[in-house]
């Protein structure tokens, strides 16, 4: 990648050897080992992005079954699992760990002007977690795959001969993973802010990513002690969940939707941190509302442990607690409704920059708009008992996962690309995947949402031949993301070969870690830093020479108190 | 100048702190997040415990005449002392006293292995009676007499029969068809009425239990006052109670691997300098284990 001795555009990174994080120790070795938040990040940034992948080619597969009711190109049985792996390895694999760990280790200590992590060895735990845990569902995968849904409801995964209980212990495992990350970053959090870094001088990226972190450290060992519970059941038989020795099998789903719930917002809330940031940069102003979106953040991630039983309407919970969870699933709506605004607001009367990032950001405000709003149908108990099960379900959460997280994903991959890897990939291509995605994901989802309300349930291998055009269209809105990803996939490395060197500051994002070289040094920073205004824009002006946005007062951001041990 | 910066810095401050202070809060704090993961991952089997209990308080009643409450009591003790070592370990930490923070370790290691060898003791106690978890549950007939109960002769033959035939020859039964309790269970009402002209569904083996059967008021009264019999789903206590001391005895386990590693650390005068942030860390995680084993002794032993 890039070499050593290469020029280095910006003034800050002076240092006649022009090392960064990446060229600072050589070999797998000094990878696999490494106590760098950035590398760290990098490791799960590729291992990520190849579950992504994987789960990806398991959607395309169900798509393409769906091509024609019956048998298309599997038997039902292949089906069952293919859709099962899809979510398992999409909801654990990917999309919990993808922002916090790939994209927040990686931004979290530079944007806090840290060194690294509060807890670099838990950091470097959580990944081998992840590793050790990736491995034991692919080894589940490879002997015979589970069947039950991505949910593992009892009591069919207690009965099923597929292998429940490696894929559980799989999960069990990632469940580490996804604590030691949200335990470090609400402890860096606290001790790490540099000199002037209030909080709420914090970005809105790190409100976020703590308010998420949050939920992991809260509601992952229920998911843990949950899923022991199904191992232990399958392999001793204690009954808990199994009506025949005298347990309840609605207690699984209690236990379950308590972690999963919760979990949902696992995957949202970094998200949203991440349009936070984006939607000020490229719009040249100002966030509108930051206290309110802080705020807000810190309001889901409470209320995201009071709604679980909104998915038990149908399981024979009592009535009341029926009414109760729909009365606080709505409440949700009023902080998400909030941050949009705040974002729409941020964008009026803003100088708006279409650069790919921000193709993201409209889509995501687009995309998450619909998931918000469908899940009121689905929040709402009378048509809840209607859609229950439907294709309308599925659309709802594709809406809001990948609509909405995956698309905030891919922004935040966009946006930081020349900082974590130095170097600018092609504008003109990102700009085409960006609006292929888009049209793509609408074509797939967008009918599923009809395709629901007319009554397909969700999960079917085989349907009738009304529904047949919704399932065409479906499966090539599918192959239109397939292509655009495979277009992303090589304009991204292409540019870490070929791609123009990225300067210091290509957006003109006034948080710190643009203050320091792309890529960074492996300490991170030459200097000590101090906290300012993370939104204040109007700090910076563009160098038209070096294509790089540089600060008015440049010894602004350095603190002033040299010495003192 | 990143580089000169540190040179004359405590050799225990980890490059990326600006001072010790930062570097203890850090690791303090990450420690008490940690045990808040470590409560709610406990805090699961006990919501467990509480949706059986309310629903089917005989069933517990029942499953504690058979726990071994001297037993329970004596590990409670031995417990607590173990926490006032390990509290006394970190005060000679404090203090740079490196014989007696030895000998502290030493002391809660021998008190925690005391621990587990008194559950030994009552574990295999309830192997040989049977008294195990749903699928292995089977008490013989002297355990139950012995506490009171009078079983169904039928009941106990065919749990001890079943059990001493072990698995027909090569046929491996699903756990639940080895269940003595599918027909003799006083709970099948439905068995008697159901039509078969009505419903094709069989009567589930052994009726619903915990929240489904909230509503059902009536028969769960009934069962509260027929405690001289051995209870339907009796077994669940036993799930509970092997689950979640099982649970516990696993963190013991390793707040005695942690212990060792203190004592490795101890030895090699790693504590000398005054930073007692390992021990301090170690000895929240014990005092936790230990509470939540007093939590167990109240919630399993001392029903009633």
């Amino acid at each position: 990648m890039a070499e050593g001795h290469s020029a280095v555009v910006t003034p800050m990174s002076g240092g006649a050897s022009g090392e960064n994080y990446l060229t600072t120790g050589k070999g797998p070795l000094s990878w696999l080992f490494t106590l760098d938040h950035k590398r760290i990040s990098v490791m799960y940034m590729v291992c990520i992005l190849g579950s992504f992948l994987l789960g990806g080619v398991f959607a395309l597969l169900i798509r393409t079954e769906l091509w024609s009711p019956g048998a298309t190109i599997m038997t039902a049985d292949t089906y069952n699992k293919m859709f099962t792996l899809h979510g398992a390895v999409m909801i654990f694999l990917f999309i919990i760990p993808g922002i916090p760990a790939a994209l927040g280790n990686f931004v979290l200590p530079l944007m806090l002007g840290a060194k690294d992590v509060a807890l670099p060895r838990l950091n470097l735990l959580s990944f081998w977690c992840w590793l050790a845990g990736a491995t034991v569902c692919l080894v589940s995968i490879v002997v015979g795959a589970v069947d039950t849904g991505w949910t593992f409801y009892t009591p069919y995964s207690t009965t099923t001969s597929t292998a429940v209980v490696s894929m559980t212990l799989g999960a069990f495992i990632l469940g580490f993973s996804s604590i030691f990350t949200g335990l470090n970053f609400i402890v860096t959090i606290h001790t790490m802010r540099p000199e002037g870094m209030t909080w709420f001088k914090m970005p809105l990226f790190l409100w976020s990513l703590y308010s998420t972190a949050i939920i992991q450290v809260l509601a992952t060992p229920v998911l843990g002690i949950t899923l022991l519970l199904l191992i232990a059941e399958r392999t001793l038989g204690v009954g808990i969940f199994d009506p025949a020795l005298g347990g309840d099998p609605v207690l699984y789903q209690h236990f379950f939707w308590f972690y999963s719930h919760p979990a949902v917002y696992i995957m949202i809330l970094p998200a949203m941190g991440i349009i936070s940031e984006l939607v000020s940069v490229f719009s040249g102003k100002r966030i509108f509302g930051y206290r309110m979106i802080a705020w807000c953040s810190i309001a889901i991630a409470v209320l995201s442990f009071l709604v679980w039983g909104h998915h038990l309407f149908t399981s024979g919970q009592s009535g009341l607690l029926n009414m109760i969870f729909s009365a606080l699933t709505f409440t949700v709506a009023i902080p998400s409704a909030v941050k949009v605004f705040s974002w729409l607001a941020t964008m009026y009367k803003g100088a708006i920059s279409l650069a790919a990032p921000m193709l993201y950001v409209l889509s995501f405000l687009f995309l998450f708009a619909i998931g918000g709003l469908t899940g009121l149908f689905l929040g709402s108990l009378s048509t809840d008992i209607h859609l229950h099960d439907t294709y309308f379900v599925v659309a709802h959460f594709h809406y809001v996962m990948f609509g909405g997280t995956v698309i905030a994903f891919l922004g935040g991959i966009h946006y930081w690309w020349p900082k974590m890897f130095g170097r600018m990939y092609s504008e003109f291509w990102a700009r085409i995947s960006a609006a292929l995605i888009f049209v793509g994901f609408n074509l797939t989802f967008f009918t599923q949402f009809v395709m629901g309300s007319h009554g397909m349930p969700r999960r079917y291998y085989n349907y009738l031949e009304v529904f047949k055009p919704y399932h065409q269209a479906s499966t090539v809105g599918s192959y239109i993301l397939g292509v655009a990803f495979m277009i992303m996939a090589y304009y991204l490395l292409h540019s870490l070969v070929r791609g123009e060197k990225a300067p210091e500051n290509p957006w003109g994002g006034a948080t710190l870690e643009w203050a320091t070289a792309s890529p960074p040094i492996a300490t991170n920073f030459e200097h000590e830093m101090v906290g300012l205004d993370p939104y204040d824009i109007d700090s910076l002006r563009f160098d038209r020479e070096t294509g790089n946005y540089v600060r008015k007062d440049p010894g602004s951001i350095f603190s002033k108190r040299t010495g003192d041990e | 100048m990143a580089g000169s910066d540190h040179s004359h810095h405590n050799p225990d401050l980890a490059h990326h702190f600006e001072n010790m202070d930062q570097q203890r809060q850090s690791s303090k704090l990450g420690m008490w997040l940690f045990l808040v993961t470590e409560i709610l991952f406990f805090g699961g089997l006990f919501c467990a415990y509480v949706v059986y209990r309310v629903n089917h308080p005989e069933v517990f009643v029942f499953g504690h005449h058979f726990l071994d409450k001297t037993l329970g009591a004596v590990n409670t003790v031995v417990l607590i002392c173990s926490s006032l070592t390990m509290a006394w370990a970190v005060r000679a930490a404090q203090l740079k006293q490196r014989t007696i923070l030895m000998l502290m370790l030493v002391l809660s290691f021998v008190l925690a292995g005391t621990f587990l060898g008194v559950k030994y003791v009552e574990y295999s106690h309830k192997w040989h009676h049977g008294l195990l978890w749903a699928s292995r549950y089977a008490p013989d007939a002297h355990i139950l007499a012995e506490a009171g109960f009078e079983v169904p002769e039928a009941h106990v033959e065919e749990a001890v029969s079943e059990r001493a035939e072990g698995a027909p020859a090569g046929e491996t039964i699903p756990a639940i068809e080895a269940l003595p309790v599918d027909e003799t269970t006083p709970e099948t009402p439905l068995d008697e009425v159901a039509d078969p002209e009505i419903s094709k569904i069989g009567p589930a083996a052994a009726g619903p239990a915990g929240l489904a059967t909230a509503g059902d008021r009536a028969s769960a009264e009934a069962e509260r006052h027929a405690v001289s019999v051995d209870p339907a789903n009796a077994r669940t206590f036993f799930s509970v109670y092997f689950l979640m001391t099982g649970l516990h005895g696993i963190h013991v386990i390793l707040g005695m691997i942690a212990m060792l590693w203190l004592m490795k650390l101890t030895f090699q005068g790693a504590f000398d300098g005054g930073h007692y942030t390992k021990v301090d860390n170690i000895a929240l995680y014990w005092h936790v284990v230990d509470l939540i084993w007093i939590y167990l002794f109240l919630l399993m032993y001392l029903i009633d």
